[in-house]
């Protein structure tokens, strides 16, 4: 049944939601953290971690600048909630690079000139790790239909498709 | 965002006793329609009872010979399964067409059944809205009404159900098992979700304290005939207009049995007996697949905008039936309709 509206849900609830304690594994580090149950993945990680590389663009599932990697597959941190994740193991933009030296995918958009404005990079650059990590993008039409869900206002487009193409030989 | 409880259900049992003692609760799988509309305020559980860590996740052949899927199965290991790619590339297909990659590794088998409509008003809480707000009034009906339904409306609500993967499941002629208080039970697709009527409000004849636990696929996958043909305004990462699901068995290129559903067009996937039963025994010829189109439009009634959508829907029914018989289903990366 549909039925809504915040002034039904405040005679609805008992007593006040409590925070809940949550374990995650952000980028090889174990941190532990105390969220609301509404906190969702990406609020916990700017807010909370202070991890600010990954982007809020639309916060509804429709640009992809939010993308982190959970448990090694790419999906939308705006739309996780965080005390769904307990015990997961989180990859976001800082967790990239390693000993100093950039992921071949942060190297090779820079290579192509792979942005404009950066806003969407950092979710373009997670979702093309899940992308390669996939595994079932050979062609540029596929890497494109495969990288839909990262939407650049800027229409960097066909060199983000470039780059992801030189990471994926590389790789 | 909008306070709430949350809990973990540790069993099924466990989650249909939580949601009994608690009609202001709901479910939560992947969260990417449920979180999305509770930003909204659309949705306003007090408490979100995760059912995403239950052990719904196996996809395995019955010994019927056909396929059961787990509630949990997120989207892409169900497209991507080799039992699916096989033996159903049609659901295959469906699935990989809608939403993004990022979406389809959270959203689970069930939940997107469950998914409510993309209807502008429906999102909208300012706006009087039946399925929102019983009793409102259908905002749509005299509104901005493009991606609206052309079939099986209601004075109530002209709402679609959104989902790709339903228009599959209800050619392959699913079914689907959902467990509640007073035990289990099974759903054919067909009857699963519902037209509007005066009950805009209820989607699907899913009780609010059932729960799905597995889709079954039946023996017949039509592997060798299919296509799923999807028309949108993006070229991907976009809800469908119109969508077409075509399985066939031919005999040299005679019909042998057909199957045809639409999506965008109503409140649930669009079927009709009649369109199916005028393609048996006739050539594979776009006259044939003509009048399957007028049969399965039949009644069809656009609502100002969206009116584009029954000539549209035509030309994509003859287009996605000549893929079918040709063997060559729509690809979804090259996007040109052949
Ligand atoms: C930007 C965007 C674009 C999209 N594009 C498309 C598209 O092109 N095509 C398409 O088909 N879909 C599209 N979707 C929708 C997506 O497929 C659905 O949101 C998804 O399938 C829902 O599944 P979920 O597990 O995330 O559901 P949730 O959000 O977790 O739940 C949805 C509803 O189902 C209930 N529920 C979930 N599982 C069960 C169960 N097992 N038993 C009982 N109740 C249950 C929940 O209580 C809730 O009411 C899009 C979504 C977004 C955000
Ligand atoms: S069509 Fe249905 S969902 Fe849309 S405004 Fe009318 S009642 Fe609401
Ligand atoms: S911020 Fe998550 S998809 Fe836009
Ligand atoms: S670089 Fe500006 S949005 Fe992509």
């Amino acid at each position: 049944m549909a039925r809504s509206g915040a002034a039904n849900r405040v005679t609805r609830m008992a007593t006040a939601p409590e925070k809940i304690p949550i374990r995650l594994t952000v980028n090889g580090n174990h941190m532990e953290l105390t969220v609301a149950p509404w906190t969702t993945l990406l609020d916990a990680l700017r807010d909370h971690l202070d991890l600010t590389g990954t982007k809020k663009g639309c916060d509804h599932g429709q640009c992809g600048a939010c993308t982190v990697l959970v448990d090694g597959r790419r999906i939308n941190s705006c739309l996780t909630l965080a005390v769904m994740k307990q015990g997961a193991e989180i990859i976001t933009i800082e967790g990239l690079a390693h000993d100093g030296e950039l992921h071949p995918l942060q190297q090779a958009f820079i290579d192509h000139d792979a942005f404009q404005c950066g806003y969407c990079t950092s979710g373009q650059i997670c979702s093309a790790a899940g992308l390669i990590a996939e595994g079932k993008a050979k062609t540029a039409d596929e890497i494109r239909e495969l990288m839909s869900g990262n939407i650049c206002r800027c229409g960097a487009y066909p060199n983000i498709v470039a780059a992801i193409q030189q990471a994926k030989e590389r790789s | 965002m909008i306070p709430f409880q949350y809990a973990r259900a540790n069993d099924v049992a466990d989650a249909i006793k939580q949601i009994a003692t608690d009609p202001s609760a709901k479910f939560i799988a992947g969260g990417t329609n449920l979180i999305d509309l509770i930003k909204y305020d659309v949705e306003g559980p007090s408490r979100l009872i995760d059912i995403s860590h239950l052990p719904l996740r196996s996809v395995e052949p019955t010994s019927a010979g056909g396929v059961l899927i787990g509630a949990m199965v997120p989207n892409t290991d169900l497209a991507y399964h080799p039992l699916i790619e096989q033996r159903y590339p049609l659901l295959s297909r469906a699935i990989l067409s809608g939403a993004s990659q990022q979406l389809r590794n959270m959203a689970s088998t069930g939940g997107n059944l469950l998914q409510r409509t993309r209807c502008f008003y429906y999102y909208d809480t300012a706006t009087p809205c039946n399925k929102r707000e019983p009793g409102s009034g259908c905002s749509a009906i005299d509104g901005v009404n493009r991606i609206n339904a052309i079939l099986g409306t209601s004075e109530a609500c002209i709402a679609t159900h959104p989902s790709d993967m339903c228009v599959a499941l209800a050619a392959l002629e699913a079914t689907v098992h959902v467990a509640g208080p007073a035990g289990a039970r099974t759903i054919a697709f067909a009857d699963f979700h519902r037209l509007p009527g005066n009950t805009p409000q209820r989607d699907t004849n899913l009780e609010p304290d059932e729960i799905i636990t597995a889709i079954e696929l039946p023996p017949k996958g039509f592997s060798a005939n299919y296509s799923y043909l999807k028309i949108r305004d993006r070229l991907s990462y976009a809800f469908a207009l119109v969508s077409v699901a075509a399985a066939l068995e031919l005999d040299g290129d005679t019909i042998k049995e057909a199957r045809l559903a639409l999506g965008g067009v109503a409140h649930k996937p669009w079927r009709s007996t009649a369109a199916e039963a005028a393609l048996l025994g006739q050539r594979t010829d776009a006259a044939a697949f003509a009048k399957a189109a007028d049969w399965l439009l039949h009644g069809a009634k656009g609502y100002g905008h969206n009116n584009f959508k029954i000539g549209l829907a035509r030309r994509a029914i003859i287009r996605t039936l000549g893929q079918a018989a040709r063997g060559t289903p729509q690809s979804n990366s090259d996007k040109k309709i052949r």
